[in-house]
């Protein structure tokens, strides 16, 4: 393609460009402090030992620098005074559809979640802000013991099987967000799938930010018992807002042996949003997990999925697809830690940087001593549409010891100019034929999302490719 | 920091200009107030710091008249070369040199010299680039310590056909070398240089070098070290290569010796068509640990860099390469790769892969690749087939695996010996 000035890139985020008049029954105020703490604890009703847990990390959390020796200077730009930590509808999470408030509905219409797109979905927990407005199982999901509930609710009436895990796959201390989290938390899913249960529906929740300036610190964790099967869509999308606002998750996953999850982020953020999210699994004997991943939106992300491949013969798997747009940068990547013999792990990630976006692949692939037979396959293709695009790929394998075999390779590449041509020679135009490069580009990975999610996708990745070449 | 390793160092033979004498006093304060690398920092990411101290080191004292007269004897290196230089313990012991070079205005002398009688010319380009990669204490470190080494200078058009070669040889215990190579190509230029860095005996001691290769236009510069140094011995290397338009570097380092050696390598292509290989093969045993950190850094567009760094890993060792492509802004059409090989001998040997792109300019074919594996069953099994001890085939195979580098150097002549030290080496296994 020609090197020469194109025209800014206009992105349409009329989508999730609205918002309604905010009505926060309980709103913490702004900033940070262990009075913001007891205050979201007073609100959650929460236990002494959850309420210690968060005094603990926001400790952790103040002493803790940023991490800037290797991320972007950009995390410096977070104010986080100017933060509200904790807003919530003071709504018990909804049974039934006739129960969530008409506004409420109504974002929901504009993000397109049609109505009787519930009929096709196991269960829906839609966070609206902090905490889950809307929460509806099916019932054969009850009857077969799956428990699907927002964190608050989890841990207050299951800590027999959630707290045995929550904080355990991400410790508090493991980063200085996954400890803001840990001291903020609020809303996420927590489910547990009991042995040989194969739920065969995904599980989805939609989250949503929704009030200026407020940080939505969400958790999940998802359990999967022995020989169990999950997969678990998360999507987002949210209002443009003047200032940034923070958005930093913790998700972590606990495959028991034999167990298979699957989970599916499509990330479509505003392009003020910091989302700076920690994910990590445990995969034990056998047991398979999958972290399907697209960013779309944001300021910036730093997101590095994990799998921490504990039992024998546990396998791992990230697949990525990364959109960085004029004045985002998507810092993703991921993370494989083999810790037992013949573990296998594969990471896929492809990254499209469009006018001066930036697009950044960290992946850490570790194989300590005395392990056998462990595989890593790594690949990370990058496309720079334009010559203001950046790409950079940074990462770090570590292998000790004899019968392991780990390859890591990446490529950049530009769209060709003659693909282009030769699509324009035959009627499109050049944006059409932009789009249909990249869509081509992306093709093979946009297959491993769900049906729903790849047809968004694609509708996506048009959309951003508007107007970036003219 | 021991003061006195500084003020002993400083005392360099012959008159020194002014400004190199500003230089070294600037060095050993910034060595004094910068801090110690950690492991933070990411151009240290993965490095055992521990052997880094250097209060246990003086500067190097002269050898004895014998060592010296020994030392000389064992410094054939390459057949037929144009000339040698032989140093020991940061002094000059032997030099010899066709007359045919200074009639064709080459000089090449060492860096004394050329600070005493060619200062003007030495100023415009020693040390002249910022440390890229970490290592600002200890090339503060060298340059407030640097007295021996070699200056090259090959004026325009001038082709030198047989090599030049110099020899760092380390003796004694406790002892600290900092050895410097400074090559000056001029247009239409070529040369091709070797070093050799050898030690006496297995005594713990001490280098920092530094060697710099300014090729300018459509010259043609190959370098190579031979890093020999004791099993002891703590190394640290830094190599800048400016490539000038149209210009071609190769830079080829033969990894054998040291404790803990580092280098870091940065080659940065500043005009249209500048060409750049940077290639390494490592053999690493016992508990040697090699940390390798290179940057390719593309300014102008239309530069071509290609690097390959092969390690082979037996016992306890370490290898770590830390390599990054970075393509500036205005440097499109750049093509860039880069490989790292790792081949694993051993249950315990640890190797480190980083290899990293920077893209910020458009049109550019750019990869990287890392792997890491052992020796393939199949492979043995063939040459077991055919009355090769598995010990001999394993020896086999690791060296034409590290050949593959050794290949890559046009020069027949002083690839078969480099090949010969790689055997040698390679023998004990």
């Amino acid at each position: 393609m020609s090197t020469e000035v194109i025209s800014q890139i206009d992105v349409d985020r009329t989508r999730g460009d609205f918002h309604y008049p905010e009505q926060h029954t309980f709103d913490a105020g702004t900033g940070l402090s262990h009075a913001t703490i007891d205050y979201i604890s007073d609100v959650k009703n929460e236990p002494d030992w959850i309420r210690e847990f968060r005094h603990k990390a926001l400790d952790v959390f103040l002493s803790k620098p940023m991490p800037t020796n290797w991320a972007s200077k950009d995390l410096e730009n977070i104010v986080f005074e100017n933060i509200r930590y904790y807003l919530a509808n003071a709504q018990r999470p909804t049974r039934s559809w006739d129960e969530v408030p008409d506004d409420v509905k109504r974002t929901f219409e504009r993000l397109g979640i049609p109505e009787q797109e519930r009929k096709f979905l196991a269960g829906v927990e839609a966070q609206f802000d902090s905490e889950a407005v809307y929460s509806n199982m099916k019932k054969a999901l009850g009857d077969e013991g799956v428990i699907f509930v927002g964190s608050t609710d989890g841990l207050r009436d299951h800590p027999e099987i959630f707290k045995k895990w929550f904080g355990r796959v991400i410790p508090t201390g493991d980063n200085k967000f996954s400890a803001l989290n840990s001291a903020v938390f609020s809303g996420g899913s927590f489910i547990y799938v009991p042995p040989g249960v194969k739920v065969k529906h995904p599980l989805q929740a939609y989250f949503r930010i929704n009030a200026e300036n407020f940080g939505q610190f969400e958790r999940t964790l998802i359990i999967a018992d022995e020989g169990s099967e999950v997969m678990y869509m998360e999507g987002c999308t949210a209002p443009k807002f003047e200032t940034a606002t923070l958005h930093s998750a913790v998700v972590e996953l606990v495959a028991l042996k034999g167990a298979k999850i699957q989970y599916v982020t499509v990330q479509n953020w505003s392009a003020n949003v910091f989302n700076l999210v920690t994910k990590r699994a445990v995969a034990h004997e056998e047991a398979e997990v999958k972290w399907i991943d697209c960013n779309i939106g944001s300021r910036l992300t730093m997101k590095y999925p994990g799998v921490i491949l504990k039992g024998r013969k546990a396998r791992g798997e990230v697949i990525s697809i990364a959109l960085a747009n004029n004045g985002q940068h998507q810092d993703t990547g991921a993370k494989m830690i083999h810790a037992a013999d013949e573990t296998t792990s594969n990471v896929i990630s492809k990254s499209i940087s469009i006018g001066q976006g930036r697009a950044t692949y960290r992946g850490q692939v570790h194989i300590p001593k005395h392990l056998k037979g462990c595989k890593n396959n790594t690949e990370c293709d990058a496309l720079l549409i334009n010559s203001t695009s950046r790409t950079d790929t940074y990462p770090a394998i570590t292998v000790r010891g004899l019968g392991n075999s780990v390859q890591h390779e990446a490529s950049v590449s530009q769209v060709s100019a003659e693909q282009i041509f030769y699509m324009q020679q035959r009627g499109l135009t050049e944006a059409q034929a932009m789009s249909l490069s990249v869509n081509g580009f992306v093709n093979d990975l946009v297959r491993e999302f769900p049906m729903e999610y790849s047809v968004e996708l694609k509708r996506l990745i048009d959309l951003e490719m508007e107007g970036s070449v003219g | 920091m021991s003061d006195s390793l500084l003020l002993e160092a400083a005392a360099i033979p012959g008159t020194l200009p002014e400004w190199f004498r500003n230089a070294q006093s600037q060095a050993a304060a910034r060595f004094d107030s910068l801090p110690m690398p950690s492991r933070r920092d990411e151009f240290w990411r993965f490095s055992n710091l521990k052997a880094l101290d250097p209060q246990d080191f003086t500067p190097a004292r002269p050898v004895a008249d014998e060592v010296a007269q020994e030392l000389v004897a064992q410094s054939a290196g390459v057949a037929a070369a144009a000339g040698t230089f032989v140093f020991a313990n940061d002094h000059l012991i032997s030099r010899t040199n066709s007359s045919a070079l200074a009639a064709q205005g080459v000089l090449w002398m060492p860096i004394s010299e050329a600070l005493e009688n060619h200062a003007g010319l030495v100023e415009k380009y020693f040390m002249r680039s910022e440390p890229a990669l970490g290592s600002s204490k200890h090339l503060a470190l060298h340059l407030a310590s640097v007295r021996a080494g070699t200056f090259l200078y090959v004026p325009k058009g001038v082709h030198i056909e047989a090599p030049l070669q110099t020899f760092h040889w380390l003796a004694g215990s406790g002892q600290a070398v900092f050895p410097h190579t400074l090559i000056v190509a001029e247009e239409c230029s070529s040369v091709t240089v070797v070093d050799w860095f050898k030690s006496t005996g297995d005594a713990r001691n001490m280098a920092c070098g530094v060697n710099d290769l300014h090729v300018g236009p459509n010259a043609k510069v190959h370098y190579i070290s031979v890093q020999d140094w004791s099993r002891q011995t703590v190394s640290l290397n830094s190599n800048v290569t400016e490539v000038a338009q149209g210009a071609s570097a190769l830079h080829l380092g033969l990894h054998l010796g040291g404790v803990f050696s580092r280098s870091e390598s940065v080659s940065r292509l500043n005009g249209a068509g500048a060409r750049c290989e940077m290639l390494a093969a490592t053999v690493a045993d016992h508990a040697q640990e090699f940390d390798q950190r290179t940057l390719q850094e593309h300014v102008s567009p239309d530069t071509y860099s290609d690097l390959l760094y092969k390690n082979a890993l037996y016992d306890q060792s370490k290898t770590i390469v830390s390599g990054l492509i970075r393509v500036e802004p205005e440097a499109h059409r750049t093509d860039a790769y880069q490989k790292v090989r790792n081949l694993i001998l051993s249950p315990d040997a640890e190797a480190n892969s980083l290899p990293g792109l920077e893209i910020l300019a458009d049109q550019v074919k750019c990869s990287h690749g890392a792997t890491t594996g052992e020796i393939d069953a199949e492979e043995l099994f063939y040459m077991q087939a055919r009355g090769i001890s598995a010990r001999d085939a394993y020896r086999l195979i690791t060296y034409g695996f590290l050949n593959e580098v050794l290949e890559r150097l046009p020069e027949a002549t002083l690839r078969e010996t480099l090949q010969s030290a790689l055997r040698n080496r390679l023998q004990g296994h």
